[in-house]
């Protein structure tokens, strides 16, 4: 246990150079993820025949990909077309893609559990679409999604050590290099796994709100 | 005002509508009476637009109402619509509820449309809850505040779709006086009702639908009192006499 508290206090700050990665990728791809996924989920509720089609072809051919080879593609296949981006942009945009079709179905879960009394309340007081989507729909479809969308968060906090694959040192490759070069594994790992836990718990106590915020509606 | 000329609309095989031709005149109170499924809500729905049609004409002061039109808009700031389940936004006060077109449709000033939808409020008697949710509000009290929505836009006309068919017997008669007040003032109204005393009281036409075609129509106490025709007959001594 000594052995394991005086390792920590030597790569605790290396790793934490890795959490920061982490949190970064994190973050960008949740805010590329959530804002593709409004475009699909609206695509797909807007009763445009083709923006439907579209949607739902995009949402199928993403979900359809592993991650990794969505990250693959896009770090070392499109250069090729001329698209060079650093590891860490190639890391959110592919999260974030990948991700965006698990947003937009739950977007579209969400918009549709609002009661058509509603859309046609704000028809008749002379809504457009956006003004309905806007003022009536998503603000009440948001106690809905907000729930799956908190596991979500969870799910992508980890997903993001998927980045280490295209050279992102994010808290997981920096604890392999670590490992690798100093052999403590055990005590690499662990402290791994507990940045990881401790980054998660916060996002699952926040999902627990909203369900119970969700359930008291 | 609202002209129908023979309107028909189908939903997949069934044809609902088979050939409405009527005409509501402005101030005019008009209650569309008959059985459940007759297609009495769906030309309401069509007036404004909610349902498109199939053939026919509807119009609106002269404008032809088309759900794919932009012009829709317009006709249904014109004419507002009162929902049997009051479909109001819950996630807003009873006064954002009111205020929520003149605001966001008619782009009208904060402090004019919040001044006016107090007084619409006030008008319903529910002055008092202005700041409270719907769904900590009477079923009675809801549908007061769908009527205020309504008004909110000054339409020329209101539709009412079995405005108190959802609500427990003793809320009734609060929503229908309300009700019976817009049409002392001069309110254009169209309501599809089970409230035969309303009809005989307050309207002045009455259309009696079965099948989706106007079987009788005429002066509300004319036909009440004395139907013509045998199905409408039939039908008010289900309504009136139930046992």
């Amino acid at each position: 246990m000594q052995k394991f508290f005086h390792d920590a206090v030597e790569f605790v700050p290396i790793l934490l150079q890795g959490v920061w990665l982490t949190i970064v990728v994190t973050i960008g791809s949740l805010l590329l993820s959530t804002a593709l996924g409004l475009v699909w989920a609206l695509m797909r509720v807007s009763g445009i025949g083709i923006l439907v089609g579209l949607s739902a072809a995009l949402i199928n051919v993403i979900r359809g990909i592993p991650i990794i080879v969505l990250l693959f593609y896009i770090y070392f296949v499109m250069p090729d077309f001329g698209i060079a981006l650093s590891a860490l942009q190639a890391a959110i945009i592919g999260l974030g893609i990948a991700y965006s079709a698990y947003q937009a179905e739950n977007f579209r879960a969400g918009i549709e559990a609002i009661d058509k009394g509603q859309i046609e309340a704000a028809q008749t007081i002379g809504m457009g679409w956006w003004l309905t989507m806007r003022r009536v729909v998503l603000p009440q479809a948001v106690r809905i999604i907000l729930p799956p969308y908190g596991n979500i968060m969870i799910m992508m906090l980890k997903d993001s050590s998927q980045a280490s694959t295209i050279t992102v040192a994010e808290l997981a490759l920096q604890g392999k290099l670590i490992a690798s070069s100093t052999f403590k594994n055990t005590s690499v790992f662990t402290l791994v796994a507990l940045m990881y836990l401790t980054m998660s718990i916060p996002l699952i106590l926040l999902v627990r709100h909203f369900e119970n915020k969700a359930n008291r509606k | 005002m609202i002209e129908l000329r023979d309107v028909h609309k189908s939903f997949g095989k069934v044809e609902v509508l088979k050939g409405i031709t009527a005409s509501v005149a402005k101030s005019e109170v008009v209650c569309i009476i008959g059985p459940s499924g007759s297609g009495k809500s769906t030309i309401l729905r069509c007036i404004n637009g909610l349902e498109s049609y199939d053939r026919g004409e509807i119009s609106v002061e002269g404008a032809r109402v088309d759900q794919g039109d932009r012009s829709i808009v317009a006709i249904r700031t014109q004419v507002s619509m009162v929902f049997q389940r009051f479909n109001l936004f819950p996630h807003r006060t009873a006064l954002e509820n009111v205020i929520e077109g003149p605001l966001y449709v008619k782009k009208e000033p904060r402090e004019a449309a919040i001044a006016r939808g107090r007084a619409l409020l006030a008008q319903v008697g529910l002055a008092d809850k202005a700041e409270v949710h719907p769904p900590k509000l009477s079923g009675g009290q809801q549908q007061r505040v769908a009527i205020a929505r309504a008004l909110a836009m000054q339409p020329k006309a209101i539709l009412f779709d079995e405005p108190t068919s959802a609500l427990d017997p003793e809320l009734v008669g609060e929503v229908l006086s309300v009700m019976r007040k817009l049409a002392d003032d001069g309110m254009t109204m169209v309501v599809v009702t089970h409230e035969m005393g309303f009809a005989r009281d307050v309207a002045d036409r009455v259309l009696f639908i079965d099948g989706g075609v106007i079987v009788e129509q005429g002066a509300a106490k004319s036909v009440l009192n004395q139907p013509q025709h045998p199905r409408t007959q039939d039908f008010l001594r289900r309504v009136l006499h139930p046992l």
